[in-house]
């Protein structure tokens, strides 16, 4: 039998040809379907984007003027001969799995995802499929994600530890998602909430849209130590021991990646904390995830690929490694208000 | 172990000094003797005896995690670290467990002797009760190295001021051959009598980097110059009729170079030397390049033809213990002249022999010795203030050291592989080739130099760009020059290229040069002929 998959990785990215659209593509096509607004997935210069209620305002917000429609999570959309629908993943607040069927044969391109509930974003649901296509950036037994409440708890502490020695606590994280998710998980009686820039923006879109966050201060040039004693600044990694954090005077700093699992990134990375939480599924979740799917064929992208595939392939799976060219996302944290851990 | 897990914890999430250095002093006020001395041990890399074997640990680790054992195996390079792999992949778990430090080591000891099948069900035991930081800790006083951020000169800072004691009495209590199995923390640190063991090194006196070149120097004539060689740093101790020789990283090597058994029939007993290793034949003018030393390195013992192939000598440069005494106060001008004394007579075929000093006026006379250390097989100068005393660790002001400029050549990187531990998610190991015509030919390996952000964007670049996969190493598509700078340069059959580098590393990003301006295995052959 050699009909055409219902998807295929191309140069551009994951196409489909009964519906001549790119998942997620690289580089500029007439019809994108995007799973969410991270700049590794939701790329400028698409002639038309798809993409979930939730996630068009933060994609407006960093690309301009598109030319974008939204879905609900679960509607149906008929595209040429194929049939779509967008479902949670969990991954940051709008975020899709993306189903694609054509006769009959159900593919899922899953985006990135992470299985827990984080209290902002809509959380993953699984897919019944036959082809999942699935990321494994901690796909490696020795990633896991403690409970949300125990980092939660861990950053609180780190920080009434800050300004019991009169410090101020600077947290970096991505701006979209990361930084909101942690936002959420801060004890506001404790002090101020102060965010830079590009994270206050990304806050005023997601508040817009009905995600409750406590309240929090833009961290603009009147804002310092002097006027918000015993603050937790929220940050993007690359402002850590800027020239603009020095306006916080004595101060510590945190990093909030899954990366932190491994003591040497954390040594590497984290200045003065590192802590360890990621939008990304841990190990076990990865697996309960492909399993819940109950689909025999798994296409692996993203991270620790061959080794991912080759335990999957060892426990009744049909794995496969998707080419390298579409290994577009850094496994390092990177600097810039990105995304990635 | 808590209280020791907590001192970890802390050391290890911080990169502050002052932070360290408070946590270790509190901790050396409240522990335990025992506990304490097992910390410093821990800490200056001595360890239990190994109780149980890796490939046990990895096999238990696996089978408990529930993971197989390629997977494990697949983890740990990407993890960096044996201890750290077992502890992430086991069940999570928190719980805690009141033995103290010391007596987990005891309670290690005595599985020592035990069989496989006991040994099993203690380890085990211990990491169903030990959670986090704690298990990790567990694993480390099995397969040892515990690296944390801490110095030898910070614990000893912070042990000066937990015990009010002398900080650099300390520091040479704390060298050599001590073990927590056969002294106390008395007799390591308070005992009045510090001599007790006839092995102990002095602290070694090291040199920062002098910037700028000798012009800086206001005073020539307080000045002495030497070559600086490039061997072993090594200390020669004759006590008590024995000899010793211990490397600067305190690493007792004395039956690595038999050669210097000798010694204690030219130089009398009482006397402590500070000097190069290096491997010099007789009848030449100037010691062989530091790749004939590399083999005899790596040998606890020598074979008979590698002792007539590479024969070694200590070049003595200091004198910082004469008749018994400790004479680290004096004048460096003064320990030189005892020094000089001390070789005058020194029989050619000694293992000792004196290093020169460089006789000069002025700063020029420094620039034209220097013009002239590679063909002395030297890597440059040292610079010491003739008044100044032997200190202990690295000090700035007295002793300078003036390396030669590094030779240099622009290399394409043609594959890269990913680091470990600190590196474990960034492509860090590049392989790098000249041109040949149209063909590159692979000559060096290096891993340093570039900044974390040039790491991060070279990653990123090698994601896309990575033509074939060997295992965990890529074959990338050629682009990029780099600088790479080496000490030296020396013919090597192994080698693809024909060419063994000394201590190559990245010393820029060539963002300018396009591939075809990178240098070729023709100017590689050049630099071997002048500089081999």
């Amino acid at each position: 039998m050699s009909k055409t998959p219902v998807l295929t990785f191309s140069p551009e990215g994951i196409y489909c040809p009964a519906g001549d659209f790119y998942i997620d593509p690289w580089r500029r096509v007439d019809r994108a379907l995007i799973t969410h607004g991270h700049a590794d997935h939701s790329r400028w210069g698409m002639g038309s984007y798809l993409a979930t209620h939730d996630a068009l305002p933060v994609m407006r917000h960093r690309l301009g003027d598109i030319v974008a429609e939204g879905i609900a999570y679960g509607e149906q959309r008929t595209i040429g001969d194929a049939t779509v629908s967008f479902h949670p993943a969990g991954h940051v607040p709008g975020s899709a799995q993306i189903r694609v069927e054509v006769d009959g044969e159900v593919w899922v391109a899953s985006g990135d995802y992470k299985v827990i509930d984080d209290g902002v974003s809509t959380p993953f649901e699984p897919v019944r499929c036959h082809h999942f296509i699935t990321e494994s950036t901690f796909g490696l037994p020795v990633f896991h994600w403690e409970p949300q409440e125990v980092v939660a708890q861990q950053i609180n502490d780190w920080w009434r530890n800050c300004i019991a020695n009169g410090k101020t606590a600077i947290l970096g994280a991505y701006s979209l998602g990361k930084a909101q998710r942690l936002i959420s998980m801060l004890d506001p009686s404790l002090g101020p909430i102060l965010c830079h820039t590009a994270i206050e923006n990304t806050n005023a879109v997601m508040r817009t849209q009905g995600i409750i966050l406590p309240d929090t201060v833009l961290a603009n040039k009147d804002v310092s130590a002097k006027t918000h004693a015993g603050a937790m600044v929220i940050a993007p990694p690359s402002a850590l021991g800027s020239a603009w954090s020095k306006k916080f005077g004595p101060q510590e700093s945190g990093f909030a990646s899954g990366w932190m699992a491994m003591r040497g990134v954390r040594r590497r990375r984290a200045g003065d904390r590192g802590f360890i939480i990621s939008d990304h599924a841990d190990w076990a979740g990865l697996l309960w995830a492909i399993k819940q799917t109950e689909a025999e064929n798994i296409y692996v992208t993203h991270g620790y690929t061959d080794i991912f595939a080759r335990y999957l392939n060892e426990n009744g799976y049909h794995a496969q490694v998707v080419p390298t060219q579409f290994e577009g996302e850094s496994l390092d944290p990177k600097d810039d208000s990105g995304e990635a851990a | 172990m808590k209280a020791f897990a907590a001192l970890f914890t802390a050391i290890d999430q911080s990169t502050k000094t002052t932070i360290k250095v408070n946590a270790l002093s509190d901790y050396f006020q409240e522990a335990d003797d025992i506990d304490k001395l097992w910390t410093i041990a821990l800490f200056s890399g001595r360890r239990p005896k190994r109780a149980v074997t890796t490939t046990k640990l990895r096999e238990w680790g696996a089978e408990v995690a529930g993971v197989p054992l390629w997977l494990f195996e697949e983890c740990y390079p990407i993890v960096g670290d044996l201890a750290e792999t077992i502890a992430l992949v086991l069940p999570p778990n928190q719980t805690t467990d009141n033995r103290s430090l010391s007596q987990w080591i005891t309670d290690l000891r005595e599985v020592y002797k035990a069989d496989d099948e006991a040994k099993k069900a203690f380890v085990l035991d211990a990491w169903a009760r030990l959670g986090g930081t704690e298990r990790f800790i567990f694993n480390k006083l099995i397969t040892g190295g515990m690296r944390v951020g801490v110095s030898q000169k910070l614990m000893t800072r912070a042990l000066a001021r937990a015990t009010m004691r002398d900080e650099s009495e300390l520091a040479h209590r704390l060298m050599g051959n001590w073990h927590p199995d056969d002294t106390t923390w008395h007799a390591l640190i308070e005992a009045e009598d510090a001599s007790a063991d006839a092995s102990r090194p002095y602290p070694f006196y090291l040199a920062y980097a002098i910037e700028g070149g000798p012009d800086a120097l206001e005073t020539p004539e307080d000045w002495r110059a030497e070559w600086k060689w490039d061997g072993i740093r090594g200390q020669l101790i004759l006590r008590g009729g024995e000899h010793f020789v211990w490397s600067r990283g305190e690493e007792l090597m004395t039956d690595r170079f038999p050669e210097l058994a000798r010694a204690v029939d030219y130089l009398p007993d009482g006397t402590v030397l500070d000097g190069e290793l290096l491997v010099w034949h007789a009848g030449e003018e100037y010691p062989a390049s530091f790749n004939t030393l590399q083999p005899r390195i790596g040998r606890k013992t020598v074979p008979k033809k590698l002792l007539t192939d590479a024969p070694v000598v200590l070049h003595a440069y200091d004198l910082i213990e004469w008749q018994g005494a400790d004479i680290r106060h004096l004048p460096f001008a003064e320990r030189r002249a005892m020094l000089e004394q001390a070789c005058k007579d020194l029989a050619p075929e000694a293992p000792v022999k004196l290093s020169p000093q460089l006789p000069f006026k002025t700063p020029a006379d420094l620039h034209a010795y220097r013009d002239r250390a590679r063909g002395a097989h030297a890597e440059g100068l040292m610079l010491k203030r003739a008044d100044s005393p032997y200190l202990a660790g690295r000090k700035k002001g007295d002793w300078w050291k003036w390396k030669l400029a590094p030779l240099t050549i622009d290399a394409v990187m043609i594959y890269a592989q990913a680091g470990s531990g600190r590196r474990a998610n960034l492509f860090t190991d590049y392989t790098f080739a000249v041109r040949d015509g149209d063909a590159l030919v692979p000559f060096t390996k290096a891993y340093s130099g570039l900044t974390d952000k040039e790491f991060r964007q070279i990653t990123t670049w090698v994601r896309k760009n990575t033509l074939q996969r060997f295992g965990p190493v890529r074959q990338v598509t050629p682009h990029h020059v780099f600088e790479i700078a080496f000490e030296g340069i020396q013919a090597s059959p192994r080698h693809k290229s024909g060419v063994a580098l000394r201590f190559p590393r990245m010393l820029r990003w060539r963002h300018d040069k396009p591939l075809s301006e990178a240098n070729t295995l023709d100017d590689l052959n050049e630099m071997l002929r002048i500089f081999g």
